[in-house]
C-alpha cells in the first residue's frame, strides 16, 4: 500500500520535474501542440463562422423575395402583418405602393410610396444626395432621370393624379441607375392619402443561407395562398454560388494548413520523445516495466495535449475573432462544439506521436543507448 | 520545412489570385453597368408592365454595340445584352404583352476579335426549361439590302415567360401567333422577374415589329470592376490630367461607363448601384478573409519552421562541443550554423514555391474550375521569407548551442 504511494508520488514527481529539468525542450515540444491547436481551431472557427459573416454582407444586396398580388391582382389585407411572424430574425420587409401620375407637361411618371427609414436600410446602395424629412409635407424623392426635367434646380414641382394637383419639394435626388431613377418616391402616408392606392408589392430581404431561405418562401406561399411570393432569382443564384464558392476555398485552405500544423506538430514530438532516450534507458536499467515507461511517456503526452489543446483552443478563438472583426467589422460566434474536438484531437494526436519512437526505443538494449549508440 | 513554405506560396497565391477569381464569380449578379439613349423620355413601367404609350422613343443603334469590345477595358467585359421591348397582342383575347427582343449567344466581332454576347452571359440566373433560341443573324449588309423578312423566316424561335406560358397554357415546342408571325416557342423562361410575364425573342424580330430596324433601347454590360474607393468616388471633372488618365485607366465601374458613353454616341452609361456597389464590398471581404487566413498560415508555417530548426540544433549540441573543444570560435559556430540555415532556405523555399503553385493550382481547380495563377513575383518573396523565418527560428537555438560548456556536452550530461 505504502509502496503503491510511493510509486504515484515518484512517477507525479517525474511528470513534473520534466518541466523544470529541461524546460527549454519541454516549451519547444509544448508550443508545437499550441500552435497546431490554436491554428486548426482558428480554421474551424472560422469555416464554420464565416458564412454567417458573409451572409450579413450579402445582405446588402437588398431584397431576394418578392411578394405580388396573384395574377396581377391586390395584395391581400394586412399581408405584412401576416408574414412578419415568419421571417427569420434580421430580416426585413418593405412595402411599396406603385401609381402613374402626369407632370405639368402632361408626361407619365411612376409614383411610388414608401417608408423612407425602411427602403434606407433595405436598399443601402440607393444614392441620395440628401434623404428628404418624411413628416414635412410635399416630402418626395426624385429619380436622377426625372429630376433634370421636373426639378432642375432643386425647386418644387407639381404632379397630377386623376386632374388632382399636388405640389412637391424638390431638391432630394436619387441614383440607382436602375428603374428607380425615373420615378417618384413619396412617403407612404402621403402617397396613401393622395392616390388611395394600397400596396401593392412587398420587398423583403430574408435573412439566411441559401436552404434556409427557400424554407422561409415555402412558408410564406402556405400562409398567403392568395398572394405570389416569388424568390428574386438573381439575388438567390447568385449569392448560393458565391457562397459556395467561397465557403470551399476556405474549407481547402483550412485542410492545407490543419495538415501542415498536424504534421508539424507529429514530427516536434516524435523528436522530443526520441531526444528524451537516455531518461528513457535510465528508467528501464532502474527496473521499469515496459508498461510504466509507456505508462510515464503516454502521461506526458496527454497531459501536453490537453493544456496545449486547451490554450490552443482560446489563443484560436482570440485570433478567428479578431480577423472576424478586422475584415467584417463584427465578431464571429464561437464554437463550443470546436474545443473537445480540439482537446481530444491534440491529446490523440501527442499520444499518437509517442507510439513510434517508442516502439523503436523498446527495440534497443538500455545499455546501448547509454552508451550512446 | 518545405511543406511549411509550400502552404505559405499557395496562401500567398490563393490570397493575391482570389480577387479576380471571386470577381468573375459574382459576375452571376448579371450586369452591373446599363447603357441607354441620351434623351428625355422616360420608360413607365412597374413589375414589367409598360404603362406608356408608345410614342417618340428614341434609340441607341444596334451597329454601335460591338465598339464596346473595343473600349480600354475591354477585357474586363464578360458580356453584354441589348434590350429592346415591345408590346404585342397575344392569344384569342388579344391580350397586352411585352416582347423583349435581345441577343441569346450571339457572334459578334470588333476588328479582329470575336467574341459572343447575349443574356446567357448577362443573365446568368435564367433558366429555361427546353432549348434557348437560336439568334437571328445580324449582318449588316443584309439589313442595307432590307430583307429582313428572309432573315426572320429561320429564327423565328422564341421564349415564353413562365408566367405567360401558365397563363396561355402553352408549353416549350408550342406555336404562337404574334403580330401576323408564327413563332416556335422554344423554351419556358424562369428568371424570377418581370421577364416571367413576358416574350423573350431575338433583337430582329422585335425591330421588326416596331418597324424601327438597328434598334435597341437600353444595353446591359457586365463587366468585372475594381472595389470602388476614396479616389473612384471623386468627380473626374475636378481632376489635373495625370489623375484623371490614372482614373480612366483603372477598372472602376464608373470609368468603365465613361468609356461606354464615349464609344456608342448618343448614350448615357450609368453603373447599376446594386449590382456594383455590393460587389466591390463582398469582395473586399473575401479577400480580406483569405488574406488574414494568408497571414495566420505564414505564422503558423513559421514558427513550425523555426520549431524544426530548433530541434535539429539541438540534437547537434555533441557536434557543437567537438567543435569548440578543438578550438573554434563561438563566431565560426555561428556563421556554420546560419550558412546551413540559410542554404537549408534557399532550397526548401524553392522546393516550396514549385509545390506551391502546384498546390495553389489544385485548390483552383477544384474550387473554381480554373487555375490560380501563381506570380513569379512570389518566389523570391517566398525565398526572403523562408531565409528570415528559417534564421529568426535558429537564431535563439544556435545562442544557446554557442554557450553550452564543451566538456558537459561531449560527457553527455547536457
Amino acid at each position: 500500500m505504502k509502496a503503491g504511494g510511493q510509486r504515484r508520488s515518484m512517477f507525479l514527481r517525474m511528470l513534473l520535474r520534466a518541466w523544470l529539468v529541461q524546460p527549454g525542450r519541454m516549451a519547444l515540444a509544448f508550443l508545437a501542440v499550441v500552435i497546431a491547436a490554436s491554428i486548426v481551431s482558428t480554421s474551424f472557427n472560422l469555416y464554420l463562422g464565416s458564412q454567417t459573416n458573409l451572409l450579413s454582407e450579402f445582405r446588402n444586396y437588398g431584397a431576394n423575395v418578392i411578394v405580388t398580388g396573384r395574377d396581377g391582382g391586390q395584395l391581400p389585407v394586412a399581408a405584412l402583418d401576416r408574414m412578419q411572424p415568419l421571417l427569420p430574425p434580421g430580416s426585413l420587409a418593405v412595402e411599396f405602393s406603385y401609381a402613374v401620375a402626369r407632370t405639368h407637361r402632361g408626361q407619365a411618371v411612376v409614383v411610388a410610396g414608401v417608408d423612407f427609414d425602411k427602403v434606407r436600410q433595405l436598399n443601402s446602395w440607393w444614392s441620395v444626395n440628401h434623404w428628404p424629412r418624411a413628416d414635412l409635407p410635399g416630402a418626395s424623392l426624385l429619380g436622377s432621370r426625372l429630376a433634370p426635367m421636373l426639378s432642375p434646380k432643386g425647386e418644387s414641382f407639381e404632379l397630377s393624379f386623376d386632374h388632382r394637383s399636388i405640389q412637391l419639394a424638390g431638391g432630394s435626388v436619387l441614383r440607382t441607375g436602375g428603374d428607380e431613377d425615373q420615378r417618384v418616391y413619396l412617403p407612404m402616408q402621403e402617397f396613401i392619402g393622395r392616390t388611395g392606392v394600397r400596396t401593392s408589392v412587398i420587398e423583403i430581404a430574408v435573412n439566411g443561407s441559401p436552404e434556409e431561405i427557400t424554407a422561409t418562401l415555402r412558408e410564406l406561399s402556405a400562409a398567403l395562398p392568395e398572394a405570389d411570393v416569388r424568390p428574386i432569382q438573381q439575388m438567390v443564384d447568385a449569392e448560393a454560388r458565391v457562397l459556395d464558392k467561397t465557403h470551399g476555398l476556405v474549407a481547402a485552405c483550412s485542410t492545407l494548413i490543419i495538415i501542415t500544423t498536424v504534421l508539424c506538430m507529429l514530427s516536434t514530438l516524435t523528436s522530443w520523445v526520441l531526444d528524451r532516450r537516455k531518461d528513457f534507458a535510465v528508467m528501464k536499467a532502474l527496473g521499469a516495466s515496459d508498461r510504466l515507461v509507456n505508462l510515464f511517456f503516454a502521461a506526458q503526452a496527454g497531459i501536453m495535449g490537453v493544456l496545449g489543446g486547451c490554450t490552443g483552443f482560446l489563443i484560436g478563438v482570440g485570433l478567428a475573432q479578431w480577423i472576424a472583426r478586422v475584415n467584417f467589422h463584427a465578431g464571429i460566434a464561437t464554437r463550443p462544439a470546436v474545443f473537445p474536438a480540439i482537446v481530444l484531437g491534440s491529446i490523440a494526436l501527442a499520444l499518437a506521436a509517442t507510439v513510434v519512437p517508442l516502439s523503436l526505443l523498446h527495440r534497443v538494449e538500455p545499455a546501448a543507448m547509454l552508451r550512446g549508440e | 520545412m518545405s511543406l511549411g513554405i509550400a502552404v505559405a506560396t499557395a496562401m500567398i497565391a490563393i490570397a493575391t489570385d482570389v480577387g479576380d477569381k471571386i470577381s468573375r464569380e459574382l459576375r452571376a449578379y448579371g450586369a452591373n453597368l446599363v447603357v441607354y439613349p441620351d434623351t428625355k423620355t422616360l420608360a413607365v413601367n412597374v413589375n414589367g408592365v409598360d404603362l406608356k404609350p408608345v410614342g417618340e422613343t428614341e434609340f441607341l443603334r444596334e451597329s454601335d454595340l460591338p465598339a464596346i469590345k473595343g473600349i480600354f477595358w475591354r477585357n474586363n467585359i464578360v458580356g453584354f445584352s441589348p434590350m429592346l421591348p415591345v408590346d404585342v397582342k397575344v392569344g384569342p383575347q388579344q391580350r397586352s404583352v411585352r416582347l423583349i427582343g435581345t441577343y441569346f449567344r450571339k457572334q459578334l466581332s470588333f476588328g479582329k476579335d470575336n467574341f459572343v454576347a447575349g443574356v446567357e452571359m448577362t443573365h446568368p440566373w435564367w433558366k429555361v426549361a427546353g432549348s434557348w433560341p437560336g439568334d437571328s443573324p445580324s449582318n449588316p449588309s443584309d439589313r442595307e439590302a432590307g430583307d429582313r423578312r428572309n432573315r426572320l423566316s429561320h429564327a423565328a424561335e422564341v421564349l415564353l415567360g413562365e408566367t405567360l406560358a401558365h397563363q396561355l397554357s402553352l408549353k416549350a415546342g408550342g406555336n404562337i401567333q404574334i403580330a401576323d408571325r408564327q413563332l416556335n416557342v422554344s423554351g419556358i423562361l424562369s428568371s424570377g422577374g418581370d421577364e416571367d410575364g413576358a416574350i423573350v425573342a431575338p433583337l430582329a424580330l422585335a425591330q421588326d415589329i416596331l418597324h424601327q430596324p438597328g434598334a435597341v433601347g437600353q444595353v446591359y454590360v457586365s463587366a468585372i470592376t475594381k472595389p470602388e474607393d476614396d479616389f473612384a468616388r471623386r468627380d473626374p471633372k475636378t481632376m489635373s490630367p495625370e489623375l484623371r488618365d490614372r482614373w480612366y485607366c483603372s477598372p472602376y465601374a464608373t470609368s468603365i461607363a465613361f468609356q461606354l458613353q464615349e464609344a456608342i454616341p448618343h448614350s448615357r452609361a450609368e453603373q447599376i448601384r446594386q449590382v456594383a456597389q455590393n460587389e466591390g464590398r463582398v469582395l473586399s471581404r473575401i479577400q480580406g478573409l483569405m488574406l488574414l487566413m494568408a497571414l495566420a498560415a505564414l505564422l503558423a508555417s513559421g514558427l513550425a519552421v523555426s520549431a524544426a530548426m530548433a530541434t535539429a540544433i539541438l540534437e547537434r549540441r555533441t557536434e557543437v562541443g567537438l567543435m569548440k573543444a578543438l578550438g573554434a570560435s563561438n563566431r565560426a559556430i555561428i556563421s556554420l550554423f546560419f550558412t546551413e540555415a540559410g542554404l537549408l532556405a534557399l532550397s526548401g523555399g524553392a522546393i516550396g514555391y514549385g509545390f506551391g503553385s502546384l498546390l495553389a493550382h489544385q485548390i483552383g481547380r477544384w474550387v473554381f474550375d480554373s487555375r490560380i495563377n501563381v506570380q513569379p513575383v512570389l518566389l523570391p518573396l517566398v525565398i526572403a521569407i523562408a531565409v528570415l523565418v528559417t534564421c529568426a527560428g535558429s537564431a535563439l537555438a544556435i545562442r544557446r548551442a554557442v554557450h553550452y560548456d564543451p566538456a558537459l556536452v561531449l560527457r553527455g550530461d547536457l
